[in-house]
Order: structure tokens, then C-alpha cells, then sequence
């Protein structure tokens, strides 16, 4: 269950950028973008999610449901 | 290297005497010297004798560590640090808005090497832009790489401009060698507590160590920080200046007790400005109703702070891209797009000529004043009264009552004219404000004053100002702020002593909301 980042939401401000254990976040096309094939939830480096955590704007870094593996889980 | 460079170019001008009488008067604004020759009035170090030449040289060219020198000296801000790791109850950084200015806005971001572009064409067309400071839009300390990588390029291309940072002091610690490495002889901390339980109301949420830690916990780790920080700089010799926002009933009185704590760890200089708060701003205290100080609460507490260490009062509150004079924003004509356009030139030895002239100008305001206040001597009275100025800078009564954005406000006394601070009048944001308004609106920002200095006066806003009770003055046009207002002063006292008019208290005036912005 990669996160995602709410286009409409995120300031661009790049705190996330650097916290980001597997440098899966990059800028493009003026915001922030998680790599959703690099992302781990942060498992096995943090106690949570580093982008969540950093980020100024609450519920900006979520969970991205509209992946088809969540979908067959859910 | 840039002090020395400066120091030249204002000797350069006037051998001797410049340093003495400029500390004479910093001194006696409380802003910009601790202790000073005799008596410290408003000194954060008790029994220091003269405000040691190094710390001197420090501030007198820093339009925001001297009153004095914020008249005639500019600053700007690079926007290269947009990332934050705290959360503060008045700060919404979703918030855009091209026409706002408050601390936490900027129109774009730059890079380092924008930002080093830009220093350079603002310094060649405004050569009295003597302070680069990266203030955000976010935390200097939480973008250290962009930060310091600034830092670098500048010092490289522009040695003679002093480097300055303010941070909420969270990773302050960890950097303080770095700063001390880079000459940065400035830096400004954001403590708005001392006390958990009061931080915990300010404050929801810090990012520290790879967690964010909320209430009592957060704010407890924050304000450790915050002070070890500070003694580390002030153990360097860096010159640190504490920023507070005043929060009517969660911080107001506790900041008193910030002051002592910050002063006794060395701080040089204590800015407390009001809270900015509307709802429109989106911040958890402009939706939940928190409301800003008044003009005499704020006062009223930079006074109580000022017996215990030097207050700032001339703060604009502005932008992490302002650019100019701090009454002024000029960030507008040096946008990315115009900067690349430019051809710059950097000159160094034109800004230093700039700069020697200024030094005369600051002089010859000093002198006037002093010849003033000697004839206050004559007149016996305990009266104190505050008016209001129209200034566009230099240190004059040079601006038209109906173009002043804001108006600077001196409090006179037999001791003198000082600065207290300054009302925003301007109508940034508030399409279809009429004229009768706009006067209503300024009367209620400089409603505690006796008389207004203003270079040029309409009929129509004069017979209103007289009838709100404030004494529009236009016979000092271009002349000296000071010396003009201690010389109406004095001529309002024989008033008084021959019984033509009488001395009446006037009433509280309100703080606008935000700070000055470009598009006003």
C-alpha cells in the first residue's frame, strides 16, 4: 500500500523530499510525486511514514486506495 | 570582510565622531547598542561601559538590528528554503495569495543560484542593500543544504553584504559551527515560550529525529532547543535577536518571562510583534477567533521588556522575498523573470560611495536632532504624547499623507523623540474602499496620536483629522523626523504652559492586519 500525494493539496514545499528513506519523492510539474514502486510505507525504517510525518498540510500524504492491489485486499 | 568593507566606506565620508554619536543615538532609540556611554537606559548588559566597537559595526549597517539605521539601509530576503519541520498555530502555508505579505509567503521559490543572481541585481540597482537573510518560506535549518549553498555563492560574489538567518531554532544545534564557519554574524530565533504547557497551544506538532511529536512533548523539545541554541551562538559572539508573536491571553504576559530568559542567555535584541490573525489566512488562530494585540497592548509590553533588554519595534513583519527598505517592498520588480533579463554589474566601489553619502545624511539627522533636544532643556513637563509620521525613508517628514502606506509613530517626551513603532494603512486585498474609508481606516490606526507629519495634506483628510482630535502638521516638510517633532514638541508645551490648549489623553488605535506588501 504505497502513499500518494494529493496534487491539489501539496505546497511544494519539499520537506518530504529528503525524509524519504527510498528517495522515492521527486518534484514534477510543480509538486511532489511519490514513486509508488519505491515506496515501503516506510517498514523497517521508521515507526511511520516520513512524508505524513513531515508534511504541513494534514491528509495531503495518504495511502493510495485506488491502487489495484488495495483494491483486491479491501 | 564585509564589516571592515563598510566601516571604510562610512569613515570614508566623515573621520571622525560618526561611530560615537551614532551610538549615542541607537542608544537611546533601546534598539541597536546594549550598555553605552553612562547611563544604560534600555542596555541588556548593566554596567558594560561602551557597546564594544566589533558588536558596533555589527549592527549599524542592519536595518534590523538598528531603529537608527533602517531609515536609510535595506535588506532583502531569498525565498530558497521552502520546507518546514514545525508547525505553528499561526502560520497556514497553503495560503497564496500574490497581494498578501506576512512572514511564510513568497511569489517563487528560488534555487541557490537564482538566489545568488538576484542578490547581485538588487545590490547593483539598490546600493544601499547592505543584508541578505534567508528566512524561510519555510526554516532556514530545515533546508540546510540550500541554505548554507547561498550562503556560499553570495559571500563569493558579494562580500561586502552581511549574511543573516532566522530560524525556529529546532535544528539551530546542529548548525551553529556551519553558521560560525559562514560569517553569519546575524541570526533571529522565533521563541514564543519558554513553558511546555504554554508552547503546546502554539504550537501542534514538531518533526524531529524522524517522528513528529505533538503537545507538551513537542513544545518541551522545541524550547530546549531553542534556548541551547541561542547560548551556543551568543558563546560564539553571533549576534542573536529573538522574534515573539504576542498572543492576547496564550503568551502575552508569559513573554515577559521569555525576555529574561533570553536575555540572560545573551540575546541582543528582543522583537515581540503583534499576531496576525484573519480568518481569510486560513491559520488555526484566525479560524478559532484569536484575536491580535491592540497598538497599547503591544506597547505596553515592548515597554516592560525594554527595562530588561533592547526591543525591537521597527519590525514590518514582512516577506521571505522582501526586498528594499523595511517601510517598503520592492521584491516586485525583482522577479526571476526580470532578474535573468538583467544585465548586472556588480559594482562594488559605487555602493560604497552610495553608502559614504548615506553615512553623511545619518550624520547631519543626528546633529539636527541633537540641537533640538538641547533646546527641549529649557521646558519642564512630564507629559509624554506619541505622534505620527508620512516618511518614504532617510530619516524624513517626506511623504503625502493620502500616498503613506504606513505611518511611523515617536513618542515624545522631555527625553527626546523615540520610535515605538509603526501603523499599516494601506488597502492591499480591498477592492472598493472609498476615500472616506480609507480616512476612517488611518484614523483608527494612528487614533493615539496627537499630530501627524506629513510632507503635503489635502483640505478634505485635514478638517477630519482635526476633528478626530489630531493635529495635521505640514510646516516640516522635508525636514528631519526627529528634530521636527521634538521642535513641535516644544512649541506644543508653551502651548500648554500659556494656556491655549490643553493636554488630553488620547484613546487606543488598532494594529492592521499583515505586513507591507508590494502590491499595495
Amino acid at each position: 500500500m504505497p502513499f500518494k500525494i494529493i496534487a491539489s493539496q501539496c505546497t511544494s514545499c519539499s520537506a518530504c523530499e529528503p525524509e524519504c528513506p527510498n528517495v522515492a519523492i521527486s518534484e514534477k510539474g510543480g509538486t511532489f510525486v511519490i514513486d509508488p514502486k519505491k515506496c515501503s510505507e516506510c517498514i523497517g525504517y521508521f515507526d511511520e511514514p516520513q512524508c505524513v510525518a513531515v508534511c504541513p498540510v494534514d491528509n495531503t500524504c495518504v495511502v493510495d486506495t485506488s491502487l489495484p492491489r488495495y483494491q483486491a485486499r479491501a | 570582510m564585509d564589516v571592515s568593507a563598510l566601516d571604510e566606506a562610512s569613515s570614508a565620508g566623515n573621520a571622525v565622531g560618526i561611530g560615537e554619536i551614532m551610538q549615542a543615538i541607537a542608544e537611546h532609540k533601546g534598539c541597536g547598542t546594549s550598555g553605552g556611554s553612562g547611563k544604560a537606559s534600555c542596555g541588556s548588559q548593566a554596567g558594560q561601559g561602551d557597546l564594544p566597537t566589533e558588536i558596533w559595526d555589527k549592527v549599524k549597517n542592519h536595518p534590523c538590528y538598528s531603529e537608527e539605521a533602517h531609515h536609510h539601509y535595506a535588506r532583502m530576503h531569498v525565498a530558497v528554503a521552502p520546507a518546514c519541520n514545525i508547525q505553528c498555530n499561526y502560520c497556514n502555508r497553503k495560503y497564496d495569495c500574490a497581494n498578501e505579505s506576512r512572514p511564510g509567503v513568497v511569489s517563487e521559490k528560488l534555487t541557490p543560484e537564482q538566489a545568488a543572481k538576484k542578490v547581485l541585481a538588487v545590490a547593483s540597482t539598490i546600493p544601499q542593500m547592505t543584508v541578505l537573510g534567508i528566512a524561510g518560506p519555510g526554516d532556514p535549518l530545515a533546508n540546510p543544504k540550500k541554505t548554507f549553498k547561498t550562503f556560499e555563492l553570495v559571500a563569493k560574489a558579494a562580500p561586502d553584504i552581511k549574511l543573516c538567518l532566522s530560524t525556529n531554532g529546532l535544528m539551530l544545534p546542529d548548525h551553529v559551527d556551519t553558521i560560525a564557519r559562514f560569517k553569519i554574524d546575524h541570526v533571529t530565533i522565533t521563541i514564543n515560550m519558554v513553558d511546555p504547557e504554554i508552547g503546546a497551544k502554539i504550537y501542534p506538532w514538531i518533526f524531529y529525529n524522524h517522528k513528529r511529536y505533538t503537545g507538551v512533548e513537542a513544545a518541551k523539545i522545541l524550547t530546549d532547543r531553542q534556548l541551547q541554541g541561542l547560548e551556543m551562538l551568543t558563546e560564539r559572539g553571533i549576534l542573536c535577536k529573538i522574534n515573539s508573536v504576542m498572543i492576547p491571553g496564550t503568551n502575552d504576559q508569559h513573554l515577559v518571562e521569555v525576555n529574561r530568559a533570553v536575555k540572560s542567555r545573551g540575546a541582543f535584541l528582543h522583537n515581540i510583534m503583534p499576531l496576525i490573525s484573519a480568518p481569510e489566512h486560513g491559520t488555526v488562530f484566525g479560524l478559532n477567533g484569536q484575536r491580535g494585540p491592540t497598538a497599547q497592548e503591544l506597547k505596553a509590553l515592548q515597554d516592560a521588556c525594554e527595562g530588561e533588554m533592547n526591543v525591537m519595534r521597527h519590525c514590518r513583519q514582512c516577506r521571505a522575498d522582501a526586498v528594499g527598505l523595511l517601510g517598503e517592498d520592492r521584491s516586485a520588480e525583482f522577479t526571476s523573470e526580470k532578474v535573468m533579463a538583467m544585465d548586472v554589474k556588480y559594482d562594488l566601489q559605487m555602493r560604497k560611495a552610495y553608502q559614504a553619502k548615506v553615512e553623511e545624511e545619518r550624520v547631519a539627522k543626528v546633529a539636527a536632532k541633537q540641537e533640538e533636544v538641547a533646546e527641549l532643556a529649557s521646558e519642564m513637563s512630564d507629559i509624554k504624547l506619541m505622534v505620527a509620521v508620512a516618511t518614504k525613508g532617510s530619516g524624513l517628514i517626506n511623504e503625502h499623507f493620502g500616498h503613506a502606506k504606513e505611518f511611523q509613530v515617536y513618542e515624545l517626551s522631555m527625553a527626546g523623540a523615540k520610535f515605538v513603532g509603526h501603523r499599516r494603512v494601506d488597502h492591499y486585498c480591498q477592492g472598493g474602499y472609498g476615500e472616506e474609508g480609507r480616512l476612517a481606516s488611518v484614523i483608527r490606526a494612528i487614533n493615539d496620536c496627537h499630530a501627524v507629519f506629513v510632507a503635503k495634506i489635502g483640505g478634505c483628510p485635514k478638517s477630519n483629522l482635526l476633528k478626530a482630535g489630531i493635529e495635521p502638521v505640514d510646516q516640516y516638510a522635508h525636514e528631519f523626523i526627529e528634530k521636527s517633532a521634538i521642535a513641535w514638541f516644544k512649541s506644543y508645551l508653551d502651548k500648554m504652559q500659556s494656556g491655549e490648549t490643553q493636554h488630553t489623553q488620547r484613546g487606543d488605535a488598532a494594529i492592521r492586519q499583515g505586513a507591507l506588501s508590494s502590491a499595495a
